[in-house]
């Protein structure tokens, strides 16, 4: 199986191929867009600041790419958030894959958050041998409310989509590959899909 | 829920764990990644790496270090010491580290706050404050706290906080290895007046420190060393009994 991390220079992905390592697969850092297009599973990381990880993707052309992708992908964090029609965080446009926009926390809470949540309500492959309330690693200061995308959710002074899901696209806001055990499960199913 | 986040923080040396670490079962304690295995699985939230090494090598030391870390742990870790500047940082990312922490570096030029907030993001800056009270006010102080400055505690809190920071370390140094419970009042001060999550270090020595500084000090992750490295508290332990308190914690 060939797995690519796409490498646009944003964020920690050391860290996802390391925990792609512990599950005994391989995975290659790429920004070549045959690469990634060839690839069985696609992961879409991302961390750092919105509009300029958006500008970084747009250099590397592959703000086009990604859309059209048909083999599964799954966006981590700011990953996930960029895959949604547009954040607040530098008032940015999206990549328009998840059907919904991404706000900032601002209900009473510290932001970031930042440490384990639970995720609840779980509806997709990816959270298959999961269970309802486990506890996943989360650091971010911008959200995505609850749609009908929504495949996991969490509460954060309001409940809100700690992953979401549209045909072969999956996104999660917490980091798998930090989340212990639970998380490798989480990027288990996803390679396994 | 959000819960309490427990910190085990360790102190290294030319890529060395340092100050003693008592674990009979561990075949090197002085092997941070060894010791950063055990502590995952036994339960700990997080990890903080500080780095005390004053050698020429150190940078490149303490990248490998991260690199082995990030290559057996499954959970985030912190990486602080030293770190001055933008290339500094990057090579701790780059390497896998989560996050970051600066102190001395950032009193000296608080405009690094807001350079390494802007390049890498908030949420992998955390700042470390060091602060003992001097005649009734509580005073920033430098180098490990053996360097006085003329900040305030809380006004300083309050501008890393506007420079960017995404979080914030703060150590009594009134507190720190008295084993006497952690610095509540300022703690619970501090997260009333800032709105980024504060973690208290320094004083922990017994499982109801950990109750007082969630309850009375409102803070949201505590840091310790010693209670941990020498099973003076199991984490497990601490968890459970933090659960029994209505304190929600990961168990």
């Amino acid at each position: 199986m060939k797995i690519v991390i796409i490498n646009y220079g944003a964020g920690n992905i050391q860290s996802i191929k390391f925990a792609i390592q512990r599950l005994g697969y391989e995975a290659v850092l790429s920004n070549d867009p045959e690469e990634i297009q060839q690839a069985d599973k696609v992961i879409f990381p991302g961390v750092g600041e919105a509009s300029s990880a958006m500008q970084k993707l747009k250099e590397s052309g592959l703000d086009t790419l990604v859309p059209k992708l048909k083999q599964p992908v799954l966006g981590i964090c700011l990953g996930m958030q960029l895959m949604c029609n547009y954040t607040e965080e530098g008032d940015t446009r999206g990549l328009a894959i998840f059907d919904t926009n991404v706000l900032r926390f601002n209900h009473g809470v510290k932001v970031p958050q930042i440490g384990w949540n639970q995720i609840e309500e779980l509806k997709s492959p990816l959270f298959k041998d999961v269970t309802e309330k486990e506890y996943i690693y989360l650091v971010h200061s911008y959200y995505a409310p609850i749609t009908e995308e929504t495949v996991a959710q969490s509460t954060y002074g309001i409940a809100y989509s700690t992953a979401l899901q549209k045909n072969n696209f999956y996104g999660t806001q917490f980091h798998p590959e930090k989340s212990s055990d639970v998380g490798e499960q989480i990027l288990k199913n996803f390679l396994e899909l | 829920m959000l819960t309490k986040r427990i910190i085990p923080c360790l102190d290294i040396k030319n890529g060395r764990t340092v100050k003693g670490v008592n674990f009979v079962d561990l075949r090197d304690a002085g092997d941070p990644v060894e010791l950063a295995d055990v502590y995952s699985k036994a339960g700990a939230d997080e990890l903080v790496f500080l780095d005390i090494s004053a050698t020429e090598e150190r940078r490149k030391t303490l990248a490998d270090l991260v690199l082995r870390v990030a290559e057996k742990v499954n959970i985030p870790f912190t990486v602080g010491g030293g770190i001055s500047s933008i290339e500094d940082v990057d090579i701790l990312l780059q390497n896998g580290a989560d996050k970051v922490s600066v102190n001395s570096s950032a009193v000296k030029n608080p405009d690094l706050i807001n350079e390494l907030a802007g390049k890498f993001g908030s949420q992998c800056i955390t700042v470390a404050i060091d602060a003992k009270k001097i005649d009734g006010e509580w005073k920033v102080h430098l180098v490990g706290g053996k360097v006085p400055t003329e900040l305030n505690l809380f006004e300083w809190a309050k501008e890393v906080e506007q420079r960017g920071a995404g979080e914030i370390l703060f150590t009594s140094m009134d507190h720190d290895g008295t084993k006497d419970g952690f610095a509540n009042e300022a703690l619970a001060k501090l997260s009333e007046e800032l709105n980024i999550p504060i973690i208290a270090s320094g004083g922990a020595g017994n499982i109801l420190h950990f109750v007082d500084t969630f309850n009375k000090g409102k803070s949201d992750a505590a840091l310790a060393a010693s209670v941990f490295h020498f099973k003076e508290i199991e984490i497990s332990d601490l968890k459970q009994e933090l659960k029994n308190n209505d304190i929600p914690v990961r168990i």
